[in-house]
């Protein structure tokens, strides 16, 4: 399927979670939060979150800033 | 700790809460939070980069330095109900500076959003702080609806300009039950002290650390500035006058003295 991520068309699995989508961007094991479709999904759903073709997934953390 | 800095329940014995943003690695951010021995510091939230080497939570988290997300870069109260929601998740804190910016011209408030914004993230559990004009009438606004804290600028983002309406700064501070930390547009440290001198609780900067030649030893300088000012304002300064008053004793003196005066 297709997925928006952080603005960019990209193919995944069809059964692919907010966690697989997530693991492809970071390593990072806190610091990041996600949105699909602008609602945040809790870190604690991220593995049962399914997706489905062109959602919109915002893959978040903290950088420098203000 | 003598003099504690009380901000929504928690105790700081810094009053200098450091911005992050401009400096050109971690390793010159790190230095400059060691100097200003700031205990609070903004972070920004960013579509994760895959190729990003290196955390500024690792950096903050090392030095035990506190996280507060901002909603830099948000226009509407509804994106900045949305990045304040996901740096909740990211950050598990719900303390927020909340920033809605009119236009990135000027990056002045848009008091509308503002007010807005404030309104559901305080009604969602947000320690809500935020950026808001020096505008007595919207701090005070800001303030009725349950935010923890004013933080109106001094002059606009990255600007420099320092304090431009003292006047309404101590107007805000006079009528505040809430800690008013000063906000944007300081350019050097006397900037700092007189924010303090004025009444505020504390100073947020951040350009003109990360952006000054030697960030480090303006760190240094600010932590010292807001110090100065803080004492400066608790010691209560004296009336202005328009001619001098002498110092040293009028009794005593003997007859060249009065001669020559």
């Amino acid at each position: 399927m297709k997925l928006i991520v952080n603005g960019t068309a990209t193919e995944h699995r069809d059964d692919a979670t907010v966690a697989d989508v997530v693991s492809q961007l970071t390593v990072a094991p806190s610091g990041v939060a996600v949105a699909v479709n602008g609602v945040v999904v809790a870190h604690s759903a991220w593995t049962t979150t399914p997706l489905t073709d062109n959602d919109s997934v915002e893959v978040l953390t903290a950088v420098q800033g203000g | 700790m003598d003099d504690p800095f009380l901000l929504a329940g928690e105790e700081f014995g810094s009053r200098l809460i450091m911005g992050t943003g401009g400096l050109p690695s971690l390793e010159v951010l790190d230095a400059a939070l060691a100097s200003s021995g700031t205990e609070l510091t903004t972070v920004a939230m960013r579509r994760v980069d895959p190729n990003a080497r290196g955390s500024i939570l690792d950096v903050l988290a090392r030095r035990g330095v506190r996280v507060l997300p901002n909603t830099a870069g948000c226009y509407t109260a509804r994106d900045a109900v949305l990045t304040a929601q996901l740096a909740r998740e990211a950050l598990t804190t719900n303390w927020l500076k909340l920033e809605v910016i009119a236009d990135e011209h000027t990056l002045l408030p848009d008091p509308v959003e503002l007010l807005d914004a404030a309104e559901r993230l305080v009604d969602d559990g947000f320690v809500v702080l935020p950026y808001t004009n020096d505008d007595p009438v919207l701090a005070r606004r800001l303030e009725q609806l349950g935010c923890a804290a004013v933080m109106p600028l001094g002059a606009p983002i990255g600007s420099g300009l320092g304090i431009r309406n003292p006047h309404n700064i101590e107007l805000i501070v006079e009528q505040a039950r809430v800690p008013v930390i000063l906000d944007a547009g300081i350019g050097t440290a006397s900037d700092a002290a007189l924010a303090m001198e004025l009444g505020c609780d504390a100073v947020l900067l951040a350009s003109a650390i990360t952006r000054a030649q030697h960030p480090a030893l303006m760190a240094a300088a600010m932590r010292k500035a807001v110090e100065a000012g803080r004492l400066a304002a608790r010691a209560g300064r004296i009336p202005v006058r328009r001619y001098a008053r002498a110092s040293s004793p009028t009794e005593g003196l003997t007859p060249s003295h009065v001669a020559n005066s």
